[in-house]
């Protein structure tokens, strides 16, 4: 008999739970359906009981740890946390979402349980075993695996299940009380880009990945780096798109060529990059394998625009590839978006 | 200043990522074809660790530097002949499997039990860097296990930035969801720190400091311990290349405007 806990936690407001956990709570649903098992969901964050009403359709039972101490993400509190619901839910199999929070602690604590994890799960199927699909090197080569040991922890890419909705309500909730180590790590909070300079929209329907050639030297013999900026961001603007970018592009401001100020390493996507998870995907200026293969491996609908028209790492890999200038391509674009807007 | 940092660094070696990789089934499981001839290098992101490490050690007198490696000898001993030349470390090889296919648990374990054969190894001192990800296994794990293990419960993954204070505490930004970074603040060592990819360059390479580190590097691939990684219960049902090839369109005769009113199209179709 297997004993499902899906481990969830709260979001930036503290009273309601990620997209990410509801996806996990949908996901434990179904297995818990699939094997006739017992499912509990336990809700970490600083008022994880009002966040729970969201599930109180869901039949599970509900465990909650709350107060100050799990307002914010930290490896000490978190890992205590979900080794009390774990140990409180007698659970065999643990689903969790690959949040930052989770994928923080949930090692550290499958071995305080003697038990064992699979993260970045794909799928899970529910036969004669559990069967979850991942991915190895990088998204180059796909897997399906089982273990034999428990308890199991997997933790869920997001974006892979349909999250969770029920009719909200008073739930019953039960308090897990957590005893905590000395505390030697505080939490300031977070940092991010100003609001105008944000441009990794995890939500965005649209990802635009930027190549090293929009700063390379155009047919005019010139660098035109400072124009680059302001199409892209001009198309970030129209769109609500996400960016990402090739390494060679966001290394470029190591090695003192010319650069766009709004890049990081953080948009960066491919071998040493994200992976991110868009419906539609528009590459520009990219010759490398990186963006075209590891980077789009999740993005369903793809197209590019390149002046290279056997370029390999495009072949195969789009659905539409533009043989053009992405400079004048992306200039008319983003007259076409704003006249549509107005 | 802070007390002299004591830095242990995890890193695994991984085919170069221009290699083409084709899964094949062994006796011992899954791996790869001709995998010990595929070049490899020191994993990304563990490479990143390393040369945040360097810094640290280079910036706070009396620290010291120590490389965990976990590989086949002869595959060790090929990549160490770049990184070795980057920046100075104590090599501490572990002769075992290649691959991302070997349990994470059992890697982590084979890990703790070389660390802690260091010599003068002060774990109220340690700083245990690696990765946050592998580009292998690409789970996110063995770190948090090799911290577990060794009883650190102050850990940050994603990190791209350290900043010691006069007290010994110091600053660490980790990436978290929505390009944000968190930031927190430790008391001091132990600490473990899953690197992300950080804000210093690769380091070039330096003949003089690949030739005093492979005074030791030699003798420490010798003197490695052999083990194997036991499955541990996990059982790899197929391992296979993603078989999505498209059909791609090539649109060679348009004008940049006709394109974008494709594209606009496009962008708004549901």
């Amino acid at each position: 008999m297997e004993y499902i806990l899906a481990l969830t936690h709260v979001d930036d407001t503290g009273y309601a739970l990620t997209r990410a956990s509801l996806e996990v709570v949908a996901a434990a649903l179904a297995l818990a359906n699939q094997l006739e098992a017992p499912l509990t969901v336990g809700i970490i964050g600083a008022n994880a009981a009002s966040a729970a009403n969201v599930l109180a359709s869901s039949g599970a039972r509900l465990l909650v740890v709350s107060g100050e101490p799990f307002a914010q993400a930290r490896y000490a509190t978190d890992a205590a946390a979900c080794e009390a619901l774990c140990r409180t839910a007698r659970s065999t199999i643990v689903l969790a979402p690959a949040s930052a929070r989770l994928a923080r602690v949930a090692a550290g604590v499958a071995h305080r349980l003697n038990g064992f994890i699979d993260t970045h799960i794909g799928s899970i199927a529910a036969g004669d075993t559990i069967q979850v699909t991942r991915w190895f090197y990088r998204q180059r080569i796909e897997a399906v695996l089982t273990r034999d040991t428990r308890p199991w922890f997997l933790l869920l890419d997001a974006g892979t299940h349909v999250a969770f909705s029920g009719h909200s309500g008073p739930a019953q909730v039960e308090e897990v009380v957590v005893s905590l180590p000395a505390l030697r790590t505080t939490v300031a909070g977070l940092r991010e880009p100003r609001q105008d300079q944000q441009t990794i929209r995890p939500d965005a329907k649209l990802l635009l990945v930027a190549g090293a050639g929009w700063t390379k030297k155009q047919p005019d013999g010139q660098i035109h780096a400072t124009e680059a900026g302001s199409l892209i961001l001009g198309f970030l603007h129209a769109t609500g798109a996400s960016l990402g970018s090739s390494k060679s592009l966001v290394d470029q401001g190591g090695d003192g060529s010319s650069v766009l100020p709004f890049l990081t390493h953080l948009n960066q996507i491919g071998q040493t990059g994200a992976t991110p998870r868009h419906a539609k995907g528009l590459s520009t200026c990219c010759h490398g394998e990186e963006p075209h293969v590891v980077g789009w491996r999740f993005i369903a609908d793809r197209r590019a625009i390149s002046l290279d028209p056997n370029c390999g790492w495009t072949r195969g890999k789009a659905d539409v590839v533009y043989v053009a200038d992405a400079f004048h391509v992306i200039a008319k674009l983003n007259l076409l978006l704003e006249a549509k807007k107005l | 200043m802070p007390t002299p940092l004591h830095i242990v660094v995890c890193a695994g070696i991984v085919p170069d990522p221009l290699q083409t990789l084709e899964p094949i089934a062994g006796p011992a499981g899954p791996g790869l074809k001709n995998e010990m001839v595929l070049p490899a290098v020191l994993d990304p992101w563990a490479a990143c660790a390393l040369y945040e490490a360097a810094a640290l050690v280079a910036k706070y007198p009396g620290s010291k530097l120590w490389l965990v490696s976990l590989g086949p000898k002869a595959k060790l001993q090929a990549v160490m002949m770049t990184v070795a030349q980057k920046v100075s470390f104590e090599f501490v090889p572990i002769d075992g499997p290649i691959g991302g296919f070997p349990d994470a648990q059992a890697t982590a374990a084979a890990l703790v039990e070389a660390i802690s054969t260091i010599q003068g190894l002060d774990n109220a001192k340690l700083l245990l860097f690696g990765g946050w990800e592998s580009a292998t296994r690409g789970a996110g794990v063995t770190l948090q296990l090799v911290g577990e293990r060794l009883g650190i419960t102050d850990q940050f993954q994603g990190v791209d930035q350290i900043e010691f204070r006069a007290d010994g505490s110091f600053e660490v930004l980790e990436r978290v969801e929505g390009g944000k970074h968190q930031v927190s603040t430790c008391a001091g060592t132990p600490a473990v720190l899953g690197w992300a990819t950080g804000n210093l360059a690769e380091p070039r390479n330096n003949p003089q400091i690949g030739m005093a580190n492979m005074r030791t590097v030699m003798p420490a691939l010798q003197k490695a311990k052999s083990i194997s990684i036991p499955a541990d219960g996990l059982h790899y049902s197929s391992v296979t290349l993603p078989k999505q090839q498209r059909t791609t369109k090539v649109v060679k005769n348009l004008t940049p405007e006709e394109i974008a009113h494709e594209l606009v199209a496009w962008i708004g179709a549901e």
